[in-house]
């Protein structure tokens, strides 16, 4: 037997969303703490942002394993692609 | 004995074998998996131009319109939401819209359908694109161009007097118009796809329950584009 999805709560992850960006917001510009910490902080909202799009708007999360594979295998290219490119500015 | 239950998140049409997936979702998920890394390109050259740049990079609260863009962004996730909505009406079959007041019968809610939502989504995506083209015209009135800082400018004055720096407005400059002009086309690309939609197949009556393969494969590419700005907006506004 298979296991049956409910269809998300979609204003609630709208709502979700709008509190992040606005907690960005008020990190960048609001909060006194160190330039690399806000970095992190900032890029970690980001994504966590992009991955509930990902997850309930293009419905990954309810998704088959062979399209989730499809939709992650560029994720580690990107990486190694620009971790590549830096390499040059480094070395 | 086995139980056949009905799953809301699975199309009601035939699909590839072993993938279960139709061609048209499929097709869509990897023409995204390259533009993944058609961003990766832009997103990473900014990062080695930024990081790697001859001195300091200016502060984008300097020089960029960030409240509007924060307007803007709002926008985006407001039409992301429409669009998971018109997909929702469509494959359920029954409006998704806010109930009159609390407890009322489905019956009672107002329901536009996927219309509604569809029509929505564009005109919010056509405001973003404006939005856009309002925040460029603001920029290079106040002499930011791809090019760097032009003479004269009120920009020009704070680069002269030390607030912004001379040798990186060019790299600057370029890999700001570049990266957000790329995901601008790519807004733009994604309204008209989904007006012609719009007008050819929604007002004629012909997505149904039984296939609204458009609507959701237009939606991927819509929250594709959404979540490239979510990145984009804090690398370049944010950061």
């Amino acid at each position: 037997m298979e296991t049956a999805h409910k269809r998300p709560n979609y204003v609630a992850i709208w709502a979700y969303l709008f509190i992040l960006t606005v907690a960005e917001l008020a990190l960048a510009f609001e909060l006194p703490i160190s330039r690399n910490m806000k970095l992190l902080l900032l890029l970690f909202l980001a994504v966590w942002k992009a991955a509930l799009v990902a997850l309930f708007f293009m419905h990954l999360k309810f998704e088959r394993w062979n399209l989730r594979v499809l939709a992650l295998v560029p994720l580690p290219l990107a990486v190694i692609f620009v971790l590549a490119a830096m390499s040059e500015h480094v070395w | 004995m086995t139980h056949a239950t009905v799953d809301v998140m699975r199309p009601p049409y035939p699909t590839e074998r072993g993938l279960d997936v139709y061609n048209t979702k499929l097709g869509m998920w990897v023409f995204l998996a390259s533009e993944v890394m058609f961003f990766t390109a832009l997103i990473g050259s900014y990062i080695i131009l930024r990081f790697g740049a001859p001195g300091e990079w200016a502060k984008p609260g300097i020089v960029l319109n960030i409240p509007i863009t924060a307007v803007n962004t709002f926008l985006l996730i407001c039409s992301s939401v429409t669009m998971v909505k018109a997909y929702a009406t469509i494959a359920d079959g029954e409006g998704h819209f806010f109930r009159l007041r609390p407890g009322a019968r489905l019956s009672e809610r107002l329901d536009f359908g996927v219309k509604f939502w569809m029509l929505a989504t564009i005109v919010i995506g056509a405001s973003f694109v404006s939005i856009q083209v309002y925040e460029y015209l603001h920029l290079v009135h106040r002499g930011f161009l791809p090019s760097g800082v032009r003479e004269g400018s009120e920009l020009a004055e704070l680069v002269a007097n030390g607030t912004l720096p001379a040798a990186t407005m060019g790299l600057y400059g370029s890999s700001f118009y570049t990266m957000t002009g790329f995901h601008g086309f790519h807004v733009t690309c994604g309204v008209v796809s989904m007006a012609y939609l719009y007008f050819t197949k929604t007002l004629r009556g012909k997505y149904s329950q039984q296939d609204y393969r458009g609507i959701e494969t237009i939606g991927l590419y819509w929250h594709f584009v959404d979540l490239v700005w979510i990145i984009l907006f804090t690398i370049v506004y944010l950061i």
